[in-house]
């Protein structure tokens, strides 16, 4: 950590100076604590931008159904967490919501060339599920609240319940529905993840908006003098809409979809709570590898399993296939005329070819023309015949792709015997 | 002045390691007047947590000028009996609530309908008695109350100020929650800040608005990634310590004559402020 007395004289140095051109700011004083002032007020306003509604703003009242609306959720959101997280639910949230905070801070730069400040609540919602992401999103505000004076105290029942609850909620059913069952690398996500970033952060404006903007119709003087918020929906909400929808909503839009394809890279096991039974990129090798029989030749067994069904349209297939001649063939005049027509008027020998007369005696099949001999009826030993060709042809493969196998990895014992050492 | 322009541009890394720094900064003054001999440093955090909120719902709740500047009044004297520095608290806490607050309160006095009190030369606009006192309601408010969270923050250490929070019935994991928070937001902070300084050591000319956004991205999910192994690790050395899940805080709280005496005076100085605020 720095020492106190290093504290005071680096923040000042710091910002602006190096990488600044203009050497006239450098050395007016006056000039460098102007700006700095116009920094710090910037950063106010841009870390408010009255999201983190102060005390002041709302009626008690207001307050005391915003904290009785928020206190439900939060009793259910640490009873599940703690359910889902036994003795890890302390340092998990603690660091978490740290995390939240720090990234509250951060300045994203946005198109157009200005910065804004992001929620994290899509990124909080994604990698930790609604529930434990409200209570690490309400810590991080009521540190920010009370300790920075960053929103107010009052009011933080309302900032809890539009940015924590409603936020948390939006951003993960909105990630969920859009990124569906897609891969865990896919762009997809990507884009899902910004767009529910996007879309919660706005909600959460909305929510902010429309308690802001009933406070001068319900409180005000007997002469017509708001006592909070003055302004009435029809400015608040297109005044606090206007900026989410623009700057606030972009920070948080590049800042959750970047940060998934980031950990898409680096880090793909962090994105799996809110993508179960999705398996993660080693893993989804690990199973081809694994079930190589039959996830990955899906297609194949499809595929083989309709040409099955469809093997007594054989049956109906008129003429024989070319070159499937018999040695009677060559002798019968029909059937010559029908070699003739499918070879392009080509005729065959008038002399059965001797190589095929010798060889035809030297193998009987076990079924001669596909129709075992005591099958009555041909059409259904042709059948039967194809359906046990395909058998065989399964039986081989298999023996061939186990014999593979078995040859690579070695013997099973002695794979993981390798690992061990 | 193109340069110029790029080089404001690219300061994203400047402005994020110069906002890590003012947290920074805040902790380490609040640590050094929580050590102070003043007024609220010497009084039982539960006392100083009751009696403060006890003055910031009259501050928000209150109807009336006077009240809320009674209160006003109130909060500056406990600021001095207490050794808080004005000049802090005219930086941190007026001046910052009046440029923000008092931006959202400035067309107030010209939207709200009313009796109207000026008109504008140029302009045209009216201000409306109304209007004008809805504004003096808002920032005099927001500058009561959060005046009044800044002086219980800056005369109170942090754990304490979590203990006292147990006085409120908030449960005990929400208090454990709490502080462990506060002591990783500093990691996290210097982490970060580590992270944007070596980045910023190694940046030579400007990058453009998609690598900015990549970078900015890219330091949050590295952060992201450290956090989640910060947040294992802890655990690991929680449980190694004989963490079963349960937590106990030691309440080594004792009133004194001088907390009653406190104590009565916040609640009759609230009900008073309720009183006369209706």
């Amino acid at each position: 950590m720095i020492a106190p007395g290093d504290a005071e004289a680096k923040p000042r140095q710091m910002p602006a100076d190096s990488l600044s051109s203009g050497g006239d700011r450098q050395r007016n004083p006056i000039y460098n604590q102007l700006s700095c002032l116009a920094d710090n007020a910037r950063s106010f306003i841009r870390v408010n931008g009255l999201m983190h509604i102060p005390d002041g703003y709302l009626s008690p009242s207001t307050c005391a159904v915003l904290y009785a609306s928020a206190a439900p959720f939060w009793y259910v959101a640490l009873r599940k967490t703690k359910k889902m997280l036994f003795t890890r639910l302390v340092p998990l949230i603690s660091v978490f919501a740290a995390f939240s905070f720090v990234i509250m801070m951060f300045n994203i730069p946005i198109p157009g060339g200005t910065t804004a400040h992001p929620l994290g609540v899509a990124i909080a919602s994604i990698v930790l599920g609604p529930w434990a992401s409200m209570l690490a999103l309400s810590t991080a505000l009521f540190i920010q609240a009370v300790f920075f004076g960053d929103g107010g105290i009052t009011t933080l029942g309302a900032n809890c319940f539009n940015m924590a609850i409603v936020g948390s909620l939006i951003a993960y059913l909105s990630y969920r529905a859009l990124a569906g069952r897609s891969a865990i690398t896919s762009q997809r996500r990507v884009v899902a993840a910004a767009l529910s970033g996007y879309l919660a952060i706005n909600c959460a404006a909305l929510c902010a908006s429309v308690e802001l903007g009933i406070q001068p119709l319900y409180f005000k003087s007997a002469t017509g003098a708001p006592f909070y918020a003055p302004y009435p929906l029809s400015i608040a909400l297109p005044a606090i809409m206007i900026g989410h929808l623009t700057f606030a909503g972009l920070a948080e839009l590049v800042v959750s979809g970047g940060i998934v394809a980031y950990l898409q890279r680096a880090n793909p096991s962090l994105l799996r709570f809110s993508a179960p039974g999705i398996p993660l990129p080693q893993e989804e090798a690990q199973l081809v590898t694994r079930e190589s029989g039959w996830r990955t030749a899906r297609p194949l067994w499809t595929a083989v399993g309709l040409l099955l069904v469809l093997t007594p349209l054989g049956l109906l297939a008129a003429g024989k296939a070319w070159g499937e001649w018999s040695v009677h063939d060559f002798s019968s005049p029909a059937a010559r005329q029908e070699i003739a027509k499918v070879s392009q008027n080509v005729t065959p020998p008038a002399q059965t070819p001797s190589g095929l007369e010798r060889l035809s005696t030297i193998w009987t099949a076990p079924f001669p023309n596909y129709s075992p001999p005591f099958v009555r009826k041909p059409a259904f030993g042709y059948i039967l015949s194809g359906m046990f060709g395909i058998g065989i042809i399964i039986l081989l493969s298999t023996l061939i792709n186990w014999l593979a196998a078995k040859t690579r990895h070695g013997p099973p014992g002695a794979h993981t015997r390798a690992e061990e050492t | 002045m193109a340069a110029r322009m790029q080089s404001r541009k690219s300061g994203f890394l400047e402005r994020t390691t110069a906002s890590f720094v003012d947290a920074l900064e805040h902790t380490f003054y609040a640590e050094e007047t929580a050590r102070a001999h003043g007024l609220l440093q010497r009084l039982d955090p539960r006392v100083k947590l009751l009696g403060i909120l006890a003055l910031i719902v009259p501050a928000a709740a209150a109807r009336s000028f006077a009240v809320i500047g009674c209160l006003f009044a109130v909060t500056v004297v406990l600021a001095g009996l207490s050794r808080v520095s004005f000049s802090i608290l005219l930086k941190r806490v007026w001046i910052a609530v009046l440029l923000f607050t008092g931006v959202i309160a400035l067309p107030a006095p010209f939207v709200t309908p009313g009796r109207a009190l000026y008109q504008l030369p140029w302009l045209g606009w009216t201000i409306t008695s109304q209007g004008l006192a809805s504004a003096g309601y808002l920032v005099l408010r927001v500058e009561t109350a959060a005046t009044l969270c800044v002086l219980l923050v800056l005369t109170t250490p942090w754990n304490d100020v979590l203990k006292a929070l147990r006085v409120l019935r908030v449960p005990v994991i929400v208090v454990t929650i709490l502080g462990m928070t506060y002591r990783y937001v500093y990691l996290l902070l210097q982490t970060a800040h580590d992270m944007f300084e070596s980045r910023r050591s190694r940046m030579v000319g400007n990058l453009t608005g998609r690598e900015r956004r990549r970078v900015a991205a890219s330091s949050a999910g590295v952060l992201l990634s450290k956090t989640f192994d910060l947040s294992s690790e802890v655990y690991l050395a929680m449980q190694s310590r004989g963490f079963r899940g349960e937590v106990h805080i030691l309440d080594e709280f004792r009133m004194r004559r001088f907390d009653w005496i406190m104590l009565a005076g916040f609640t009759l100085v609230s009900a008073a402020a309720f009183w006369w605020g209706r």
